[in-house]
């Protein structure tokens, strides 16, 4: 999901079909009001009475109320990336709209008018891919907008448009006539529509916002003071709460229920059985959680998976000691190992992890004799639709999502099966009843369904040759594919999953290079993309053995990579910033050690230096992180360094204490006193620099974590002389 | 049952050994307390029990009875400490996906009041039954500290 293609021909349709559907309504009156939901929804939040009068006539990007206030309706889901705030930047710059008139709402699920272009036009978030197809995209709507709005007020003022401007949400002529957006709304609908030739986009000289320091982010008032709305907080007439029983083993199924005891809470309205779950629906979540758990459920495990993961990854290693498929082979490998002067060899080891976002996950439907409508944190729209459309037989289009803010989701949400909406359409419909049905899972229930980050395992060897120089690389992965057996199958073109492999011994200029990979197909544990996918690994044992290298070469890590990028001017970039910034090379105080990686991912180049501190009884502390990136234009600066804060943290808490295991089959781990996120007290400080660049936006939400586990443990190395090899790296150095 | 939720008396129709969280959710229809972990794990739950911070999901409603129950919705309202953190939080951009914050906000806020000037460590030790996902920590703290400065 990473790669973004934008050829010529698909963007001028995509952009023609975009100022061809921009119109500037007004379209909230009071008549509307019984629209509204019955808890009054803020700015930014779906279900919003001026979002269903949007859905009337929805063929626009901005919507402008009488009062001047610019909604910016935005296709992509805000998980806490930050998505929703930059788009409202590309539209605000170009408008020259003022930023307090901004707000922010999610758009509707159509994706012929909110396709993701680097998904082939399918609606959904990920792939850290918003900003990099929305950039144009969203500034030629506000360029589109402001033209209109100048056309209505030269229209009305009988005055030359080119001699009227717009600053800070004012259009004013020099004869000293002015007005507000929302005077001209109305007049400036009627305006046609310009063609992709008469909108004059910006030049970066001219931006007021993109690029430039702070902007307040546009999500944020709900989210300090408890208003924003998550799915976990809608509440619709009628509601009943769903609580799942899951069946303990992937591959298990349902056998029998009783369901008696259940039936006896309070609160408890019906329970429905599903081929491998049993729901308690009841009129608040306590009670069907209550009547969960009184239910006395029988499972069929005869086709069960009940393997340990211990046994998972030595059946693992041993397919690592096969040659598997090539995905990458340059120069004659064999033969380079082989005349090797120096040869190193390391393994590496990986474990399934979790998302374990913050809220777990859950899903609102409704279903009715017109369709179905869902209230989530929806990521991949098109998708959902599809397959919720499928098991109730009616029409995609007919499967009305309404997106709301998701508690995090670091991939989870966009699910290629649909698991999680599958089964709460699947609820509503098995219980026969007519009322909106909220479907809750538990922080158990979350941990132990599986979609996990897959468990892998790599195998590498390296030779130098007398001179020091690196000549030849050989590294053979093993696991699970994620893309298999998905929608997103079609990804699969070479008799591979390229996410499995993605950044594998990347980008170094070694002359002789051999990337292997063996797919196990018969592992029923689910496996979905985890915050920057296949890097979370590939990175780790690329990076690690790079560093292995340079000191098997008596090289600097610094100066031993520098040799192999030459052709890699940008991960030369970062990798020298960060180095600067961090001091590297400068003495430390015992006890204390520097690492560093530099990883490319999602068109975006990121390199980390770590500083630990290993203290007298092994333990250790991760004190501070400097981290370099080139992200092309930081569109806004403070939410890449946000998302760069955030991408370390979040690689440092799987770096050192999550996974996910098995146990005869049964997931070990059931929620945060076993599954452990980093706490505030672990939380090194993070300094970022972003390197100026005027290249098109990529991504920022995934590119800050592959770096982080691979230089501390070459930090950790540098303390202490101990490679590690496996992760989770523990307490311990 | 009785509960005086942000000041105010509501009399719900409860199971006594509901945990608040619930009740305050599904009932009081105060949402901004969020559900995260279900076990005191991740601070998702904090409100504030006679002005102490507390989970919210482990507190059975029985053991709350004719005690003062404050959530983010009623700090929002009456607290300056918690008003000074949000304008701690809005200058810092601290939020990412915002499911964590009105349990560290509420945390925060027992934390100024115990400590109005707390330390870092002080900081590190309270705020470590509130997990962020997103991470968000460092922002966390850089905003505690600007609060304290500015109540001080
Ligand atoms: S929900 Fe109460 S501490 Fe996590
Ligand atoms: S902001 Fe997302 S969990 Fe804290």
């Amino acid at each position: 999901m990473e790669t973004i293609n934008l050829s010529r021909r698909h963007f001028f349709k995509v952009a023609a079909a975009v100022a061809g559907s921009l119109t500037l309504g007004v379209y909230w009156t009071a008549s509307h009001a019984e629209t509204a939901p019955q808890k009054p929804a803020g700015p930014g939040e779906a279900g919003s009475p001026e979002l269903k009068q949007g859905l009337a006539d929805p063929q626009a990007f901005i919507r402008i109320d009488p009062d001047s206030t610019v909604h910016v309706i935005v296709k992509h889901m805000e998980m806490g990336q930050g998505s929703h705030t930059g788009i409202a930047t590309l539209i605000a710059d170009e408008m020259d709209a003022d930023w307090a008139q901004i707000r922010a709402e999610n758009s509707p699920a159509d994706a012929s008018r909110y396709g993701n272009m680097a998904f082939g036009g399918m609606q959904g978030t990920g792939g850290s891919t918003s900003m990099a197809n929305s950039y144009l995209q969203m500034r030629q709507a506000g360029a589109a907008a402001k033209f209109m709005l100048v056309g209505a007020a030269a229209t009305l003022w009988n005055l030359p448009a080119n001699e009227i401007t717009v600053k800070a949400g004012i259009v004013s002529h020099p004869s000293g006539k002015t007005a507000k957006f929302g005077e001209l709304a109305e007049a400036a609908q009627k305006q046609p529509v310009p063609s992709i030739e008469q909108l004059k986009l910006k030049t970066p000289e001219q931006f007021i916002y993109i690029g430039k320091p702070a902007l307040q982010r546009v999500d944020i008032m709900g989210k300090v003071n408890g208003t924003a709305q998550f799915t976990q907080d809608v509440q619709l007439p009628d509601m009943l709460t769903a609580v799942v029983a899951h069946a303990p083993l992937f591959g298990a199924s349902l056998a029998s229920v009783d369901d008696t005891a259940a039936k006896a809470i309070k609160g408890v309205k019906a329970v429905v059985s599903l081929p491998n779950a049993v729901a308690v629906l009841a009129s608040d979540f306590w009670s069907a959680k209550q009547g969960r758990d009184a239910l006395k459920i029988t499972w069929d495990e005869s086709k069960a998976y009940k393997a340990n993961s211990a046994d998972q990854l030595a059946s693992y290693q041993k397919m690592a000691e096969t040659a598997g498929k090539e995905t990458t082979k340059i120069g004659n490998p064999a033969e380079a190992l082989a005349s090797a002067a120096t040869l190193v060899k390391a393994n590496y080891s990986f474990p399934y992890l979790a998302h374990a976002a913050m809220e777990p996950l859950n899903c609102v439907v409704h279903i009715t004799d017109k369709g179905c409508e869902l209230w989530y944190g929806a990521q991949l729209q098109t998708i959902d639709q599809a397959k919720v459309s499928e098991l109730l037989k009616i029409e995609p289009a007919q499967v009305n999502i309404h997106t709301l803010y998701a508690g995090g989701s670091f991939g989870r949400r966009g699910n290629p099966m649909s698991d999680y909406v599958l089964e709460a359409v699947k609820i509503a419909k098995a219980s026969n009843l007519s009322v909106p049905i909220k479907m809750v899972w538990t922080r158990e229930d979350d941990m132990r369904a599986g979609h996990y980050r897959p468990m892998f395992f790599h195998s590498l060897q390296a030779g130098l040759d007398k001179d020091k120089q690196l000549i030849a690389w050989q590294q053979r992965l093993v696991g699970q594919s994620i893309m298999a057996g998905t929608p997103m199958a079609m990804m699969i073109t070479d008799g591979y999953d390229p996410v499995s492999v993605e950044g594998a011994g990347e980008p170094y200029a070694i002359p002789n290079k051999l990337v292997e990979l063996h797919t196990p197909e018969d592992i029923p544990v689910p496996v979905q993309w985890w915050r920057s996918v296949g890097h979370t690994h590939t990175a780790y044992a690329t990076e690690c053995f790079m560093d292995e290298m340079a000191k098997a070469a008596g090289k600097d890590p610094v100066e031993f990579r520098r040799g192999l990028l030459k052709d890699s001017p940008r991960h030369l970039a970062v990798l020298n910033l960060a180095a600067e910034k961090a001091g590297w090379g400068s003495e430390l105080p015992k006890g204390k050690g520097r690492g560093i990686a530099v990883v490319e991912s999602f068109n975006s180049y990121v390199a980390e230096v770590a500083e630990v501190t290993v203290k007298e009884d092994g333990s250790f502390t991760v004190d501070k992180v400097v981290l370099a990136v080139d992200c092309g234009l930081a569109v806004n600066p403070s939410m890449v360094e946000a998302q760069m804060v955030g991408g370390v943290g979040f690689a440092l808490s799987a770096a050192l204490g999550e996974k996910i295991t098995l146990k005869n089959g049964q997931v070990e781990q059931s929620n945060f006193h076993d599954y452990t996120p980093l706490r505030i007290g672990q939380m090194p400080v993070v300094e970022v620099h972003i390197v100026p660049s005027q290249e098109n936006p990529s991504g920022v939400g995934e590119p800050g974590v592959p770096p982080l586990a691979p230089a501390v443990a070459n930090a950790l190395f540098a303390a202490t002389g101990k490679r590690r090899y496996e992760l989770p790296l523990g307490t311990k150095a | 049952m009785k509960l005086m939720i942000n000041g105010q008396e509501r009399e719900l129709d409860l199971a006594p050994d509901m945990p608040l969280l619930w009740a305050l959710r599904d009932h009081a229809h105060l949402t901004g307390t969020k559900f995260g972990c279900g076990m005191a794990q991740c601070g998702a739950c904090t409100v504030h029990i006679d002005g102490q911070a507390a989970r919210a999901c482990v507190t059975p409603v029985a053991s709350v009875e004719g005690k003062a129950i404050t959530t983010i919705e009623g700090a929002s309202k009456d607290s300056k400490i918690t008003q000074a953190l949000q304008a701690a939080w809005l200058a810092n951009n601290v939020p990412q996906c915002g499911y964590c914050q009105s349990g560290q906000i509420m945390s925060a806020t027992a934390l100024l009041t115990q400590k109005p000037q707390a330390t870092d460590e002080e900081i590190n030790s309270f705020m470590s039954g509130n997990i962020c996902r997103c991470a968000t920590y460092q922002s966390i703290k850089t905003a505690i500290k600007q609060a304290a400065a500015s109540l001080a």
